[in-house]
C-alpha cells in the first residue's frame, strides 16, 4: 500500500493569466489532514480544483491517486433524491449503495425520496457529505466544507475526517474557520507549507474524546 | 466497467428527462404548433402542401430538437456533476453516449409517434410515409448529437440558445438535405435509397465523433 497519496513538485497556479499561487512543494501521506487557509480570492479553490484536474492553467509536476472533491457546489442531481444521488455515486464508483443507511448516518433518513432541490442548503450538504462518504478513494480535496452546516453537521463532518484519516485516508481542506474549533483536531507543532502571504498550508492531527 | 457506467448514466438520465418533462414536452409543443401553423396556413391548398410537407416537417424537427437540447448539460454543469465526472477520472464520453442515447429514445420517441399526424395534417402522401420514418429514425441521432455538441460548448453561457442555433444549425444543413430530398424522391416515386445512406454516413460520422467534441467542450466549460 502506497503512503504517498500526492506530490506536487514546483506546483505553479494561475487563472485567466493571473498569477495565483508559486512554487509549491506539497506531498500528502496516508492519515495526514491539511488545512488550506487564505483570504477571499487567493486562489484555494483554484488551488484545489488543480489537484482534483479541473483546472489545468498550472505548471510543475502533480501525481495524485485517486481522489474524491467536493466543491462549492452540492454536486447533487437536484431534480433527484438523495437515495437515487447515491445510488448514482455508488455505481460510478462501483460500491454498493446502502442508501437508506448512508442517509440515516447523515441525519436524512425522513427525507430519502423528496428531490434534492427541495432540501435545505444544509441538507444537501448532508447528502453530499454522504455521497463523499461513500467513495473508495483515498485522498478528499474539500472546499471549504464547512459551508452551511449546523453545529451537529458539523460534528457529522469531523467525525466523518476522523474515520476516513483513521482508514488511512488522507484529507486537504480549504477552509475559513480553525478545525480545532469543535475541538475534534489540534494543529501539529511543526512549520506547514506558507504558500504566500496570508495563504498557508498547516498540517492537523484527531483530537479524540 | 464501461457497462456499469453506462447503465448508471442512461439511469440518471432517463430519471432527470422524467422529472423535467418539459425538456421534452416543450419542443414537442413547438412541433405541433408548427404544424398547426403550417396547416392552416397553406388551408386551401393540399397540393401546395403536400409538396413542401417534407421540408417543413424537417425544418421543425430540427428546431425543435435544438430547443430540448440547449439545457441537455446545462443542470450537470450548474449543480456540479460534471466536475464530480471528471473529477472521479470516469471515461466521460460513455456519460455523453448515455446521455445522448437517453435524449433520442424520448425525444426520436415523440418525433416518431408524431409523425404519422405531421404526414396526416401536411398532406404528405403516404407513398411518402415510410421514407418519412426512415429519416425520422436516422437523421434525428446525428441532430441531437450535433446538437449536443454546441450545447456543451454554449454550458457556461447563461442562456445559449440563439449562439447554440448560430453554432449548430449550419452543421445540419446536411442532414436536412439528405432528409428532405429522401421524402421528396419517394413522393414522386423515385429511388432514394441514396440519400438515406448519406443519412447513415453522417449518423456514422457523428456518433464516432461527437461524443470526444462533447467531452472537450465540457471539460473547457468546467475549467472556465
Amino acid at each position: 500500500m502506497t503512503q504517498v497519496l500526492l506530490t506536487a513538485e514546483g506546483l505553479e497556479v494561475s487563472r485567466n493569466d493571473r498569477f495565483l499561487i508559486g512554487a509549491l512543494d506539497l506531498v500528502v501521506r496516508r492519515g495526514d489532514c491539511w488545512a488550506l487557509t487564505g483570504p477571499n480570492g487567493s486562489g484555494k479553490t483554484t488551488l484545489l480544483r488543480a489537484l482534483a484536474g479541473l483546472h489545468s492553467e498550472y505548471s510543475g509536476r502533480l501525481s495524485l491517486a485517486p481522489q474524491a472533491f467536493l466543491g462549492h457546489k452540492p454536486a447533487l442531481n437536484l431534480l433527484l433524491s438523495p437515495r437515487a444521488n447515491l445510488e448514482w455515486y455508488a455505481a460510478l464508483v462501483g460500491t454498493s449503495a446502502r442508501a437508506e443507511e448512508r442517509l440515516a448516518a447523515v441525519g436524512l433518513e425522513s427525507s430519502s425520496r423528496v428531490p434534492c432541490g427541495q432540501l435545505s442548503a444544509g441538507q444537501q450538504r448532508r447528502v453530499a457529505l454522504a455521497a463523499l462518504a461513500l467513495q473508495p478513494a483515498p485522498l478528499w480535496l474539500l472546499d471549504e466544507p464547512h459551508t452551511a452546516l449546523d453545529v451537529s453537521g458539523q460534528a457529522l463532518l469531523d467525525s466523518l475526517l476522523h474515520g476516513h484519516l483513521a482508514r488511512g485516508g488522507a484529507v486537504v481542506c480549504a477552509t475559513h474557520q480553525p478545525l480545532d474549533q469543535t475541538g475534534r483536531f489540534q494543529q501539529l507543532a511543526e512549520p506547514g507549507i506558507d504558500i504566500k502571504q496570508g495563504m498557508a498550508l498547516r498540517r492537523w492531527q484527531p483530537r479524540n474524546g | 466497467m464501461v457497462s456499469r457506467l453506462f447503465r448508471a448514466e442512461l439511469r440518471r438520465a432517463l430519471q432527470l428527462l422524467w422529472r423535467s418533462p418539459a425538456d421534452v414536452l416543450n419542443p414537442a409543443a413547438f412541433f405541433v404548433l408548427g404544424l398547426t401553423l403550417f396547416a392552416i396556413g397553406f388551408g386551401g391548398a393540399p397540393d401546395a402542401l403536400g409538396a413542401f410537407a417534407a421540408i417543413v416537417i424537417w425544418i421543425l424537427v430540427l428546431l425543435a430538437a435544438l430547443l430540448s437540447v440547449e439545457s441537455m448539460f446545462r443542470r450537470e454543469y450548474e449543480e456540479g456533476v460534471l466536475e464530480q465526472w471528471l473529477a472521479l477520472g470516469e471515461p466521460l464520453f460513455v456519460a455523453v453516449l448515455a446521455k445522448l442515447l437517453a435524449y433520442w429514445l424520448v425525444l426520436g420517441g415523440v418525433f416518431l409517434v408524431l409523425a404519422p399526424f405531421a404526414a396526416m395534417a401536411l398532406f404528405l402522401p403516404s407513398a411518402a410515409w415510410p421514407a418519412l420514418f426512415l429519416t425520422l429514425l436516422i437523421g434525428s441521432p446525428s441532430v441531437l448529437a450535433v446538437a449536443a455538441i454546441g450545447a456543451a460548448l454554449t454550458v457556461g453561457v447563461g442562456r445559449g440558445g440563439v449562439l447554440l442555433t448560430l453554432l449548430v444549425l449550419p452543421f445540419l444543413i446536411p442532414v436536412l438535405i439528405f432528409s428532405a430530398s429522401a421524402i421528396t424522391a419517394a413522393q414522386q416515386g423515385l429511388p432514394h435509397s441514396g440519400a438515406l445512406l448519406w443519412l447513415g454516413v453522417i449518423l456514422t460520422l457523428t456518433l464516432t465523433t461527437a461524443p470526444f467534441l462533447i467531452v472537450g467542450a465540457l471539460r473547457i466549460g468546467v475549467e472556465q
